[in-house]
């Protein structure tokens, strides 16, 4: 019996803008210690990221739609991390990667900052240290579902979460110690 | 060939006594094939322009400093140590100074040895020592709004709140 395919149908378009998000997602490889050794493997011919459309590894972040912190952020490249992610087009989203991106983890000192979430949102995270790449794979694919949860063919939710994001009205600049809220250096 | 290199090298007690004759203030100390000069920081300058121009040290391989705060049996607060190879014979000697607040000043060794830039830029990155005549003397490593020395041993190994002193991005979700 074959199948009765209509001539007309009627759906609705938002699960498919979300299908093609998430299945497209570009990553911006924000690597900076082994776990980026760990993405690399992610993105190379034995895990293959590719099978799930990210593997398109792009290093403008003015061409990405999906963070990945991959290793450490010390204070002095956490204004380069916010920087990057402000330059990153809406919709856009964020994994953190491994211990020391979501945690600081075993580098409890003066120059770590103790998980990048205190500064940028996070989507996604990943334990391990590093993670294997079927760890990655998986919250990657965890966050498909999440994109295609989220989000109209439109994408004016998108435009909203950008008004609401964004340095604190006191600061102007990412990495401007002198009007941040936190204590002041000494 | 490599052993006559070795055994053509001036023996440390003749470049000791040679320095120890010409500055009265330096002592000696020796541990297995680790020389030392302990010299008073004024005369650092002029014990290290000896060494290069007399004795061939024509390289300065490491310089560093130490914190002795709380160590046992420290006198002083900062040690300075100078590395130095002599590239014909291959020799090594080290030479220490020893350094109290408030007086953190120590001359620049950039004329005698390029190689000093950096390292001087980072012993006052990590202890705060000055270089007198230093080309650049700035930050090297930590980001120029860092106040603190963070090598020093009364400074905390979490800081005093630096790594965390960050605008803040949130958005609506997540």
């Amino acid at each position: 019996m074959a199948l009765m395919i209509p001539d007309v149908m009627l759906a609705p378009l938002n699960p498919l803008a979300n299908w093609v998000r998430a299945n497209s997602l570009w990553p911006m490889p924000f690597a900076t210690a082994c776990c980026g050794i760990e993405l690399m493997a992610t993105g190379a011919s034995k895990h293959d990221i590719a099978r799930f459309g990210a593997e398109v590894m792009r290093f403008s972040p003015r061409q990405c739609d999906l963070m990945i912190v991959a290793g450490r952020v010390v204070m002095k490249m956490l204004p380069v991390l916010q920087r990057i992610w402000m330059q990153m087009p809406e919709p856009k989203w964020c994994v953190s990667m491994g211990a020391c991106a979501s945690s600081g983890g075993v580098f409890d000192t003066y120059a770590v900052v103790q998980g990048i979430d205190r500064f940028i949102p996070v989507d996604m995270y990943v334990p391990g240290c590093p993670p294997r790449p079927e760890q990655l794979i998986q919250a990657i694919i965890d966050l498909q579902d999440k994109i295609k949860a989220t989000g109209t063919l439109q994408g004016v939710e998108f435009g909203k979460r950008t008004e609401h994001m964004g340095p604190l009205a006191n600061v102007e600049m990412p990495g401007d110690f002198a009007k941040s809220r936190r204590v002041s250096l000494n | 060939m490599l052993n006559e290199y070795r055994y053509c090298n001036m023996p440390f007690d003749i470049i000791a006594d040679a320095v120890k004759a010409k500055f009265v203030d330096v002592s000696t100390s020796e541990f297995r094939d680790n020389r030392r000069l302990h010299v008073p920081p004024a005369q650092a300058y002029d014990v290290l322009k000896t060494l290069k121009e007399q004795y061939g040290f024509n390289m300065l391989f490491e310089l560093t400093a130490a914190d002795y705060l709380k160590y046992p049996n420290a006198t002083d607060r900062f040690g300075v140590v100078y590395g130095l190879l002599n590239m014909t014979t291959g020799e090594r000697i080290y030479v220490r100074t020893f350094l109290n607040e408030p007086d953190l000043t120590l001359p620049s060794t950039f004329s005698l040895w390029k190689g000093a830039n950096w390292l001087e830029r980072e012993v006052y990155d990590m202890y705060g020592i000055v270089f007198a005549g230093h080309p650049d003397l700035r930050r090297i490593l930590l980001p120029e709004m860092f106040t603190s020395f963070p090598l020093r041993k009364d400074y905390p190994l979490r800081g005093r709140g630096e790594r965390h002193n960050f605008p803040v991005i949130t958005r609506a979700e997540s």
